[in-house]
């Protein structure tokens, strides 16, 4: 049965096609994986009977000949995405109970496609974070273990305050932790500052933040409305291409969402990049940067020009400015986005001898520490007297933030590499420091892409002198991914995959 | 802005006279079948929370996207106002928290609008003009409704209304009296109806109008400004502008200061009571909102639909007054409804448009007003009353006996031509018939034939008793001369 | 640009989340160093520079005005923690 969780997505693909293995079975050996890795939290919540009827009524269509694109594939969904009568929470506790009865764009197309729900993936509160460690439901362990501890001081941890065991990343901690652990096939996800990429890069394995209105945000609870897109995590940049297409595609419930027909991803993966011509953007080698993430950078770099991809340095100046300025957009949007948030309707209610403490009391309660941060700042940036400083300041250096890629674009180059984190994981409760903005800096090389609404992938290409896995990024032009898949697709062939070595938290 | 202050509408006070400053921001409900940006029934009525969308009920998750004939509503709108249209305009959130808006922001336009300025023509009672100067008109989203009188501890709300698309209308402070505010309303109001934009339906809430008030020294600058908010009738604007402006001119004449504030006008005690503690001057946080984009069209859709507006009511007016010779005043009334004036301009159709015209307003409306009918439920269509202004131009009937044979129509229906022949309705008109009952009359009364040689004035008085004679069914006119040739005057 | 408490306190309750007096100081430390970190923004000349009003540029889409949403009362307050006949119930407003 462990083979069964060994398959990639396409392998399992291809064997439930063939009939070599059946639908059931493979879900079955990914319930039991997800029960076993109770203690990762990596799910929030288990849907294992809905699995397996899913999973039947695959077998039935395979055995008809009528599969779908995922059909019988089991698949772990971030707990950012509305699912029909299946809690959803943003992992806050002012969602506590919350059962849609409304299922998200994405996810019904998944559903439509034949995919198999195994259940709810841990996330940072409200997609607010870049370890996972600020969810309501407590923080997701990464199935890679630190550096040199022993299996005493892993159990201990593990059991204990799971303090010093790693991070998986995120906001979408729980989706690349069970990717990596082989939880699930492949998980769904959200980026607005690069919570599938620097998750994915922490993990080793791949994720991809498309364009900005390539997927539907309808039914995916919203932090910031300009910068969320849905993307999936996966152990391959072939099984990412082939979740995305079922992802993708113009949602009318969604104005952002854009009317342009999904190509067929997975034909790009192993496509020649021979004669493309990458950006190698100087700005993102900052102060301090680590040898070890220079030395995967050139790693990458030689890759694509042994696969015949020209390099060129390029230049985007306002890249600096992108985080602070990305500190500024999405806690705005939050804000006013987290303001349904009242106890009226749904979710949690504490309450007060009137309306306005029962606002108080419900939104004091029900908000984390992060969330609470956010949306202050959120307010105080679109306040009286400062929405022109602020706000208003922010959104032109978004457009100077783009037109830097434009004119890199316009001048030949295709795809730009960079490193995806400054840094490999860290440990669970190592950032605690009183200055939020250590935290932030994890997203500095992948907020500029959120900002400017372009595709980005994530995908291991090394490991650090530690022997955890490091990550590069590939950020591509409005579109296209297919170029994204094919670039990723030499790195992943000359890298290598990358798995923890062993399944210890079992 | 009305440059020229005019005496007569100044209030006075115990130390002088003061000028009142109004301007008004009207709330007119865009008639569509569907929210702005949900698909949600806006139908009037209707079960607690059944119109709702999980969209209007601020699921998470969910977006707006935007009705297209709200947009086309609101341009249409604009051109009747005679505004400028924006070809861009961008939709902002509004934030602020109330159990009734659940998203926790209204989407609406801030910045930049979908219609900037424009002038509405008012026609007064007097018979002046006076030009009301239009600020804007956006689209925004209606809220919910909170009832408070259902339970002693909690407030009950229902959502119906929420999403609802809201049209803003501003004027600038150009209104200077109650008068002229209730007859500003009252034209836009028609204007509405009009274009079909808005039913203007003030008792369920189709529009509603925050009334900014302030006072002055003629001469001075703008005074302070307090807002009346969600006036819900005519009515209501003229009494609520007269006692918030004599509340002001007291306080200042007592040596006080007005305070910026909202107030509430209460009908049932004729006063405005302040309706916000002041500690919290709303922060509202406008930003466009990122869940749309800028509402762009060309100008080529704006023509479009301009071809395609009904004769609004002032060029209707003007049209009646050169094509059916009509007073201002008449035209005026005529035009107030659309639908009034569709059937005025049936009757008047091929007739002689000031006697339709007087039919139309001093018949018809007067004796509907009497059963409190509008002219939708009028029991006498147009085709009916356009035959007795027929009997009467080809002479069959009098003045007189048409309206008795209107309230016959009106009171049981029927054909008039076929009332007319059966009921033995008509005229008399033969001379003969005539001087039969001329020199019958005049044999009876001698003395009364001498006197009448001498006083004109009795003529009137033999002209009566021949209508007697004749039962009524003489044409005066043929009496009186026939008289008049007879007795001898001339 | 730095924020005093008596801003934190107007900022929380315009964002209507009750702040214990305690927790103000460390608010403010937070806010502070997040505003402190954006200030940089302040180097850029954005001189003649359009604020993004759209990520990815294109006409809006607009909806036929047809209804075909709504008529899901028990849906929309499945989920509220006070509810009565279909109405959301609340504690009292006072107006």
């Amino acid at each position: 049965m462990s083979e069964l969780i060994d398959l990639t997505l396409a392998e399992a693909r291809d064997a439930l096609k063939a009939k070599t293995i059946s639908a059931v079975d493979l879900t079955k050996a990914h319930v039991k994986a997800m029960e076993e890795a109770r203690a990762l939290n990596a799910y929030v919540l288990e849907t294992p009977d809905q699995a397996l009827a899913m999973a039947k009524a695959s077998d039935d269509k395979l055995a008809r000949g009528d599969a779908g694109p995922l059909e019988g594939l089991p698949l772990g969904i971030k707990d950012l995405y509305a699912t029909d009568g299946v809690r959803t929470t943003a992992c806050s506790k002012i969602l506590d109970g919350f059962v849609p009865r409304y299922e998200s764009t994405v996810t019904s197309q998944l559903w439509r496609d034949g995919a198999v729900m195994l259940g709810k993936l841990n996330n940072d509160e409200f997609a607010m974070g870049s370890s996972n460690e600020t969810s309501a439901m407590g923080p997701v362990v990464s199935p890679w273990a630190p550096p040199n501890w022993d299996k005493a001081r892993l159990a201990t941890a593990l059991k204990g305050d799971k303090k010093g065991l790693l991070v998986p990343g995120g906001s979408s901690g729980g989706s690349s932790a069970a990717v990596a652990a082989r939880l699930c096939l492949g998980a769904t996800a959200t980026d607005t500052g690069g919570s599938i990429r620097q998750p994915a890069a922490f993990t080793g394995t791949v994720g991809i933040k498309p364009t900005y209105g390539r997927c539907s945000r309808w039914g995916i609870v919203a932090f910031a409305s300009s910068l969320d897109q849905a993307g999936p995590i996966a152990r391959t940049v072939r099984d990412n291409a082939i979740l995305l297409r079922s992802m993708a595609g113009h949602d009318p419930k969604d104005t952002t969402s854009v009317d342009r027909a999904v190509p067929d991803y997975e034909a790009a993966v192993g496509r020649s990049v021979k004669g493309m011509t990458i950006g190698i953007p100087k700005e993102y080698r900052v102060d301090g940067m680590s040898a070890e993430i220079e030395a995967l950078w050139q790693k990458g770099i030689g890759f694509l020009r042994d696969a015949g991809a020209k390099i060129v340095d390029v230049s985007l100046p306002h890249t600096k400015y992108a985080l602070p300025a990305y500190y500024i957009v999405a806690p705005a949007e939050a804000s006013s986005n987290l303001a349904r948030y009242d106890g009226v309707r749904y979710g949690l209610r504490v309450d007060g001898k009137d309306i306005a403490e029962m606002y108080e009391n419900t939104r004091a309660a029900g908000f984390g520490k992060e969330v609470r941060r956010r949306i202050m700042i959120g307010t105080y940036v679109l306040s009286a007297g400062y929405y022109d400083a602020y706000y208003v300041r922010a959104q032109k250096i978004r457009t100077l933030i783009r037109q830097d890629f434009e004119t890199v674009y316009h001048a030949g180059v295709d795809a730009i590499l960079t490193p995806a984190t400054p840094s490999p994981a860290f440990g669970i409760g190592e950032m605690g420091s009183a200055d939020p903005v250590e935290m932030y800096l994890n997203d500095i090389f992948t907020v500029t892409v959120n900002m400017a609404g372009l595709p980005g992938l994530a995908l291991p290409a090394g490991t650090s002198d530690q022997g955890l896995p490091l990550g590069l990024q590939l950020i591509g032009r409005p579109f296209d991914e297919e170029a994204l898949f094919a670039l990723g697709e030499v790195i992943e062939q000359a890298a290598g995959s990358f798995a923890p070595a062993e399944k210890w938290w079992v | 802005m009305n440059a020229t202050l005019d005496p007569k509408k100044l209030i006075s006070g115990a130390t002088g006279d003061w000028e009142v400053v109004i301007g008004m921001e009207i709330h007119a409900q865009v008639t569509s079948h569907s929210k702005l940006f949900s698909g949600a029934s806006t139908a009037f009525g209707g079960d607690q929370n059944a119109h709702v969308s999980l969209v209007d009920a601020a699921m998470p998750g969910m977006l707006p996207v935007i009705n297209e004939e709200c947009v086309k509503q609101a341009v249409r709108t604009g051109l009747g106002l005679n505004a400028a249209i924006n070809l861009r305009s961008v939709f902002d959130r509004k934030n602020y928290f109330y159990p009734d808006l659940p998203q926790g922001y209204q989407i609406s336009q801030y910045k930049y609008p979908i219609v900037g300025e424009g002038i509405v023509l008012v026609d007064l009672p007097d018979g002046s003009q006076i030009t009301v100067g239009i600020e804007r008109l956006h689209l925004e989203q209606d809220a919910g409704k909170s009832l408070h009188d259902q339970h002693p501890t909690m407030s009950y709300v229902d959502l119906n209304r929420s999403g609802v698309a809201l049209m803003e209308i501003v004027s600038k402070p150009d209104l200077r009296s109650s008068e002229e505010a209730r007859a500003y309303v009252t034209k836009l109001r028609t204007i509405l109806r009009y274009l079909g934009t808005c039913d203007g339906n003030m008792d369920e809430g189709s529009l509603r109008a925050d009334v900014n008030v302030s006072v002055r020294r003629p001469g001075d600058a703008l005074g302070t400004r307090c807002e009346i908010k969600n006036v819900n009738s005519i009515r209501f604007i003229g009494q609520a502008i007269e006692t918030e402006a004599r509340r002001q001119i007291a306080i200042i004449e007592d040596g006080g200061t007005i305070d910026q504030e909202t107030r509430l006008f209460d009908p049932s005690k004729g006063e405005t009571r302040s309706m916000r503690s002041k500690e919290e001057a709303h922060d509202y946080r406008y930003f466009p909102d990122p869940d749309l984009l800028p509402l762009e069209f060309d100008q080529a859709f704006v023509d479009a639909l301009k071809a395609e507006l009904p004769e609004l009511p002032d060029a209707k007016k003007a049209r009646f007054m050169k094509d059916y010779g009509l007073p201002p005043y008449d035209a005026g009334v005529l035009v107030a409804e659309r639908v009034q004036a569709d059937y005025f301009e049936a009757v008047a159709k091929g007739r002689d448009g000031k006697m339709a015209a007087n039919w139309v307003i001093n018949e018809l409306f007067g004796r509907l007003n009497k059963e409190g009918k509008d002219i939708e439920k009028s029991p006498v269509s147009a085709e009916q009353l356009g035959a007795i202004v027929d009997l009467i131009g080809e002479g069959t009937i009098s003045g007189k006996m048409a309206k008795d044979l209107f309230e016959i129509v009106f009171v049981e229906g029927g054909d008039p031509r076929q009332i007319v022949t059966e009921r033995g309705m008509i005229q008399v008109t033969d001379t003969g018939a005539i001087e039969a009952a001329v020199d019958a009359v005049m044999a009876q009364n001698p003395d009364k034939v001498e006197q009448a040689r001498t006083k004109p004035g009795m003529l009137g008085w033999f002209v009566g008793q021949v209508m007697k004679q004749t039962g009524g069914k003489a044409n005066p006119q043929a009496v009186s001369d026939i008289l008049k040739a007879k007795i001898g005057l001339e | 640009m730095s924020v005093d408490q008596a801003t934190v306190r107007r900022i929380a309750h315009l964002a209507r989340i009750r702040v214990t007096e305690d927790e103000v100081p460390h608010l403010q430390g937070e806010l502070n160093a997040i505003l402190d970190f954006v200030a940089q923004l302040d180097e850029v000349s954005v001189e003649g520079v359009e604020p993004m009003t759209s990520v990815t540029p294109m006409q809006m889409k607009k909806r036929v005005d047809v209804v075909n949403d709504g008529f899901m009362a028990d849906k929309v307050t499945a989920n509220a923690p006070a509810a009565d006949d279909h109405f959301f119930t609340v504690p009292k407003v006072v107006e």
